[in-house]
């Protein structure tokens, strides 16, 4: 090679350049959320529940919202729920965050390993379960202890499964909030992501196997729509017409990473429907009747043989990812109360007041009641025993349910495990 | 075990394994078989042939080319409470479904303390033999030994096929059924050169009518002996009975049938007579099921042993398209191999 040699060909071509996605704002930086599009509520159409998936297609990049500035609920996505009926889902949305705020504090004094909260996303768990049916299969990924509250699954069950004690019924097997709840049809959480979504396309497909009537809702973070998973469950809910609703809760943050990197710069993730042909729903996740509304609607398409329907909420993780985050550190702190859509608490809240079925008295009161209630399941699930303090499962259980039989060598490390307790244990040293 | 009608009738290891999903499908309305062509056409190698048009559509039927999404699907299948089984067309496809296999269908039961559970079979051809270059022909059993809460099972014979597939089926746990290819059509004892053989006239090759199991975890003793032990599944248990019968070595050739749960006891007890023990396999060699073998013949009949435990394994390389004989563990390997641990003393 020589200094003279004739340029390459093309070397006049501009150098490739790669794009790495970049938020907004970072720490430090002032907060303005004026580029997001949010148009008024009740402008949206809302389309018969069996038409052809393409009638969504718009909605796909539009924001369903039915309750407006002014605190009144507008629209045809209106669900015109009873006042008992919201009174109901505020209830619970407000459950669900006394009971993370709580939780947060018990690991923060070391009673358990590690907790998770939703803030701000109670209603995109709460509200959609409500607009299920109870036989309907309920496949969560991490952050929707609200699906589980709304079932009305014991608290106590619930503090159980995060002190892993000798009470709890996962046997101490599983990391603090990935719970299983078969009595409520709320499939067993992973820890991996994405992959209760074909799960829940072949819980679907069962269930039209069949003839049955149950259908299977699953829900999963912006960020895990990147994983395959997502892609192989939307192509076999299509090809099959699955009963299933895939709700994509679009919180913004996937631990550090902004949703730009599952791809939110070129399009919203409602429209990845459009590549499946399935109907598709973009909703403001912060609106508790929008996203009662959407998930009924999802619901019934999929119970009248409509197939499957991809809704993203948008909404914002206003708390770190979980207590081993700190999101101080990556993004801006203003992002939170600057989010324009609000909380979902408080808008259904004003809602209520404002037509006069709610108060701030009765909000405040019933705080306190929801306080007491939280209080005393952690009373309750103390009395089994906090997380390494001895209060656990026998050692024995760890090497039940690996097989439904238990065979020879699992016996013998099994009477392995036994002896080594025996060792750091000696039995004169027991009470 | 429970037995069918023993009179049988002569059958391909394919037409075995078609027998036992078309019993189950008639006994049981919960078995649903899905996989990539294996519908109307009857799969690639024909294990479904004529299975939808009997059965109907929505227990036979074809899905997209998605292993995870196949395995995954049939993960929300079992949490309904069908009793999928799935077909991955090679098992050199099924890598992109391990993460369903791995972290999902193994884990259900033992995540969830009982209250969903993984009944799932998936069947895959494996093992070369027929020219199918190296992602028609791997053997990667190992991996799925090594994932607590699978189970896998190699049948070697038309009549262990069904038993086994139908024990398999019937089982509450995720099973790996493994089905060496190079025996879907006939037995092959490792020479190539030599006219193909079919499974007509072979004893193996009679398989009851009907329905009958072969218990998951139970051992074969192909053939008694007293000079040495071989441990053997799949094609490699032709092979060896092969160079055995070509040497006369009085040879004690144990077929594993199932390598989780492993039958440990007709492993000990036949180490303990002979005193040595070849462990044959075609996948490749490191961190091979063969390893586990070997560790647990030497922990546990060490002082039975009078020479160091061997293994007869592919090479640590893809499997080669035009080299496959050249790769394969075929009778001079496994024959020289016997002579190494006769020799011993």
């Amino acid at each position: 090679m020589t200094m003279e040699a004739a340029p390459e060909p093309g070397a006049n071509r501009p150098a490739l350049a790669l794009h790495v996605p970049e938020p907004r704002f970072r720490p430090g930086d002032p907060v303005d959320f004026g580029f997001l599009s949010i148009p008024p509520a009740g402008a949206q159409p809302r389309p018969d529940e069996t038409c052809a998936a393409a009638e969504t297609f718009p909605l796909c990049t539009d924001l369903v919202r039915v309750l407006g500035d002014d605190d009144q609920a507008h629209g045809p996505w209106n669900p015109r729920l009873s006042p008992d009926r919201m009174r109901t889902m505020l209830r619970l949305m407000a459950l669900v965050r006394v009971f993370d705020g709580r939780m947060y504090r018990l690991q923060r004094q070391g009673k358990t390993s590690f907790y998770l909260k939703c803030s701000g996303e109670e209603a995109t768990s709460v509200a959609a379960t409500m607009a299920l049916d109870a036989g309907d299969m309920i496949f969560p990924s991490y952050r929707q202890q609200g699906c589980l509250i709304a079932r009305g699954y014991p608290l106590l069950e619930m503090v159980n499964q995060i002190f892993s004690n000798r009470a709890d019924k996962l046997k101490g097997r599983q990391l603090p909030i990935l719970y299983s709840a078969r009595e409520v049809n709320f499939f067993t959480i992973s820890g991996n992501l994405a992959t209760q979504l074909p799960q829940a396309t072949g819980f679907a497909m069962a269930s039209a196997i069949k003839g049955d009537s149950r259908i299977a809702s699953a829900w999963v973070g912006e960020g895990s729509t990147a994983e395959g998973d997502f892609h192989n469950a939307l192509t076999f809910a299509a090809v099959y017409n699955a009963p299933a609703v895939f709700a994509v809760v679009n919180n913004q943050w996937a631990i550090s990473s902004f949703s730009g990197f599952a791809g939110a710069e070129r399009t919203t993730f409602a429209a990845r429907a459009i590549g499946y042909g399935i109907a598709g729903l973009r909703v403001d996740g912060n609106d508790a009747l929008a996203v009662y509304a959407a998930h009924a609607w999802a619901a019934d398409r999929a119970r009248l043989n409509g197939g499957p329907t991809l809704i993203e909420y948008f909404t914002y993780r206003v708390e770190g990812h979980s207590t081993s985050d700190d999101p101080t550190v990556y993004r801006a702190t203003d992002e939170g109360s600057g989010w324009p859509l609000g909380d979902p608490i408080g808008r259904l809240a004003a809602h209520l007041t404002a037509i006069g079925e709610w108060s701030t008295e009765a909000h405040d009161a019933m705080l306190v009641e929801l306080d007491g209630e939280v209080r005393t399941a952690i009373r309750a699930a103390e009395a089994n025993g906090i997380l390494g303090h001895g209060l656990h499962q026998p050692d024995v259980t760890m090497f039940e349910d690996v097989y439904e039989t238990m065979p020879w060598h699992l016996r013998e490390q099994m009477v392995q495990a036994l002896h080594e307790r025996a060792v750091k244990y000696p039995p004169e040293t027991q009470p | 075990m429970s037995a069918g009608d023993p009179a049988g009738r002569p059958m391909t290891m394919i037409e075995a394994i078609n027998d036992a999903l078309d019993i189950m499908l008639a006994r049981d309305p919960d078995v649903v078989v899905l996989g990539e062509d294996i519908g109307f056409f009857g799969g690639v190698f024909r294990a479904t042939a004529g299975l939808q048009a009997k059965h109907g559509r929505t227990r036979v039927f074809d899905t997209p080319i998605s292993e995870c999404g196949i395995i995954g699907v049939a993960v929300g299948m079992g949490a309904y409470g069908l009793r999928p089984v799935p077909e991955i067309q090679f098992a050199d496809y099924i890598y992109p479904g391990l993460d369903q296999l791995i972290s999902e269908a193994a884990r259900l039961r033992y995540r969830s303390a009982a209250e969903f559970i993984a009944p799932m079979t998936v069947r895959t051809p494996f093992g070369g033999g027929i020219f199918g270059g190296q992602t028609h022909s791997q053997s990667p059993e190992a991996l799925f030994t090594h994932v607590a809460g699978l189970k896998t099972v190699v049948p070697s014979t038309p009549h262990d096929a069904k038993g086994l597939l139908i024990a398999a089926i019937e089982d509450n746990d995720p099973v790996l059924f493994f089905e060496p290819k190079r025996l879907y059509n006939g037995p092959f004892d490792g020479y190539y050169d030599r006219p193909a053989k079919v499974w007509k006239g072979h004893a193996d090759a009679v398989v009851p009518d009907g329905h009958y199991t072969i218990p998951l975890g139970k051992a074969r003793t192909v053939r008694e002996g007293e000079a040495l032990t071989i441990l053997a599944y799949g094609t490699m248990v032709h092979v060896a009975a092969g160079v055995v019968e070509a040497t006369g070595v009085d040879a004690e050739i144990i077929d594993l049938r199932t390598l989780v749960p492993l039958d440990i006891e007709a492993i000990e007890q036949s180490v303990r007579k002979t005193g040595r023990c070849l462990i044959v396999h075609e996948a490749t060699r490191t961190s091979g099921f063969g390893a586990e073998l070997s560790a647990l013949v030497t922990e546990r009949c060490f002082y039975h042993l009078e020479a160091p435990v061997e293994r007869v394994t592919g090479f640590d390389t893809p499997y080669p398209h035009s080299l496959e004989w050249a790769y394969f563990p075929g009778p001079v390997r496994v024959g020289e191999a016997i002579e190494r641990l006769l020799a011993a003393d």
